[in-house]
């Protein structure tokens, strides 16, 4: 299914999906509170932007400091040219501890490798315990949100889904009841798994160490009562210094959520006596990006959501619209660098309002590289068929003033006189809008007329 | 092998070298630095508390925390609860109702409080606790996070948190709830 089809589905129940979009608009408010609060906010935006674009012009010398440092910190560095590379290592770590059960804190990247159903496949059962991962997890769907994974579901179906694994008293639909329930439940994960896997926030080249952000703290308890810690992270989470930090940790929480700062921005720097850590640094596909001028800038992002918080199109569509691990505008320009093919549709499902680009903390210009991609993949032949011919014909009427003169009468003479052609579900222009009243002349027609 | 691909790709793929941005502080907007933490730990579930003396911290200790289980590895308050924890098995802290640990320094921008290994005795104290309470020196509250980060400097440490209140999530319909995995409640106590 592509995203207009997806979108379509999602779109069958009008109020959930005002519901959604009303749901996310009020994060993006909490977003501009937040912003707008810190009078230097664009000069922040700024120098994160330019931070990011010496970290990709000097990658390469980043990721060796950053390797020397952590080696010399204790952490063992795996490199990881693509997702199944990355999904190996991560196993052959587990089975040389003869480990077959983990906890998890949020990661996409791992989302993006399909660690989980890789891991279940060969007899790894994998806990997720951010809160809304368990509960997708527990649904079995995959995140629709990078930051908040289960922003399509209601409370009321989140007690169901509780009552029939956690065991809460039927009907009840409490947040905090629900959330206390979870909260036993994985604590009792958190205090009997020997290995914890995190996601990777920043890194840093200076000293080696890198920073996990959660609000929940289940990283922490993951990691700190485990045997072994394995932190999976794309290279292009490097930031050079430590004092970098303090921009991006100025800028993340406020993009995301409209908190001043996440709860918890923890640093990792060794391993604690007695416990081993591992860095698995992935490529899958970022080194190609990074080749790609017009989308290099995507390799930017800090993951914070407030693209998607903010868009039209993914409020209204939903996050599993994109069949990708990252959704929204940001993830509607890294996908088809991942898979050309499967992600085409993507980069048209945007208005191109240039809203992301505005909200973006690291400057990325989304919109016009969803602009971009749109060209890429059609002078590639990727764009969809529908969109082909439609194009295809539109440039045949523009191009001869007289075939062009005659599908405005004939346009005209379909609406005034024949209105039920075009009054009807099989043309899109018709959905949810009336067609307009035809003009009784053309502005040619009329000029003619009336040049004296 | 794969380090040799990767590096050798990105190598060939990077822009042409941009300069590093100078990092400004931003100055420091606020002419009270204890109030403007507090009011932000405050919107983000934490209480702030003044004291001007231990026997203060420990008054407020007894009088909202009897009865639970508390850790701490401040000399002042060493008789007020165990110290066999320190090396313990981590997991055994599961039942701790309080701890009571040093706060580096604060920020008063986001009311984060930078704790390293060397304050929480273990890594896990400041997660697992059903209650933190840091005890931050007034004098030691920097106004943003540039100020914070000039002030870790090339510190070494194995592990260290900026840590904002009380554990928190909002994943069911943006309902915040307090106490995620981590504390459900978490106290500074800023002394003079």
């Amino acid at each position: 299914m592509n995203h207009s089809q997806a979108a379509d589905k999602f779109n069958k129940d009008f109020d959930r999906t005002s519901w959604h979009d009303e749901t996310l608009w009020w994060v993006r408010q909490k977003r501009d509170r937040a912003a707008f609060a810190i009078p230097e906010w664009e000069d922040l935006r700024n120098t994160a932007s330019q931070i990011k674009h010496n970290v990709l012009s000097n990658l390469d010398t980043y990721l060796m400091e950053f390797e020397k440092n952590a080696k010399a910190n204790g952490v063992t560095v795996h490199w990881a040219a693509d997702a199944h590379e990355h999904n190996e290592i991560v196993l052959s770590i587990l089975r040389e501890q003869g480990i077959q059960q983990i906890v998890k804190s949020k990661s996409m990247l791992t989302e993006e490798c399909h660690l989980n159903p890789f891991l279940a496949e060969n007899g790894v059962e994998v806990i997720d315990t951010d809160l809304g991962e368990r509960i997708v997890q527990l649904a079995d769907e995959p995140p629709s949100h990078i930051v908040m994974p289960c922003i399509h579901w209601k409370k009321e179906e989140i007690g169901v889904l509780f009552h029939k694994h956690l065991g809460t008293p039927e009907g009840c639909a409490d947040p905090s009841t629900l959330t206390l329930a979870a909260r036993e439940h994985l604590r009792e994960k958190f205090l009997t798994r020997r290995v914890a896997l995190t996601g990777v926030n920043f890194a840093v080249a200076e000293t080696g160490e890198f920073v996990v952000c959660t609000n929940e703290g289940n990283a922490d308890m993951g990691t700190h009562l485990a045997d072994v810690h394995i932190a999976c992270m794309g290279i292009e989470k490097i930031v050079p210094k430590r004092k970098h930090l303090g921009v991006f940790l100025r800028l993340l929480a406020r993009s995301a959520t409209g908190q001043p700062i996440t709860t918890y921005s923890s640093h990792f720097a060794k391993p604690r006596e007695g416990q081993q850590m591992h860095i698995i640094l992935v490529d899958n596909g970022r080194s190609r990006q990074l080749g790609r001028e017009e989308f290099r800038n995507s390799l930017k992002c800090i993951r914070c959501g407030a693209c998607m918080n903010t868009c039209p199109v993914y409020r209204r569509s939903g996050g599993h619209s994109y069949h990708n691990a990252v959704a929204g505008p940001i993830g509607s320009i890294l996908a088809p660098n991942l898979d050309m093919t499967k992600n085409a549709d993507l980069p048209f499902a945007s208005t191109l309002c240039g809203s992301c680009s505005n909200v973006c903390p690291v400057k990325i210009n989304i919109h016009e590289q969803l602009y971009s991609w749109r060209q890429v993949l059609t002078k590639s032949g990727h764009s969809p068929t529908a969109k082909t011919i439609g194009m295809k014909a539109m440039a045949a009427v523009l191009s001869s003033p007289s075939v062009y003169r005659f599908s405005g009468k004939i346009g005209r003479l379909t609406l005034s006189n024949t209105p039920f052609v075009v009054n009807n579900s099989l043309n899109p222009w018709y959905k949810q809008r009336e067609m307009p009243e035809p003009p009784k002349e053309s502005f040619g027609e009329w000029y003619k007329k009336n040049r004296k | 092998m794969s380090r040799e691909k990767i590096l050798a790709a990105v190598a060939k793929n990077k822009p042409t070298l941009t300069p590093l941005p100078e990092i400004e502080d931003f100055g420091n907007p606020y002419a009270d630095l204890v109030a403007q933490f507090t009011s932000v730990l405050m919107t983000i579930g934490g209480t702030a508390v003044e004291v001007s003396s231990w026997e203060e911290i420990q008054q407020y200790v007894q009088s909202h925390f009897a009865g639970r289980r508390m850790v701490t590895n401040l000399a002042p308050l060493a008789d007020m609860a165990q110290q066999s924890w320190l090396t313990s098995d981590p997991h055994s802290l599961d039942d701790v109702g309080l701890a009571i640990l040093q706060g580096q320094f604060a920020v008063a921008e986001n009311s984060a409080v930078w704790v390293t290994e060397a304050e929480m005795g273990q890594r896990v104290t400041p997660f697992i606790a059903e209650t933190l309470a840091l005890v931050i020196k007034k004098s030691a509250i920097l106004p943003k996070m540039h100020h914070a980060y000039a002030q870790i400097g090339a510190a070494e440490y194995g592990f260290g948190a900026f840590i904002a209140g009380p554990s928190k999530t909002a994943d069911i319909e943006q309902s915040l709830v307090l106490g995620a995995h981590g504390p459900k409640s978490m106290v500074a106590f800023l002394i003079d």
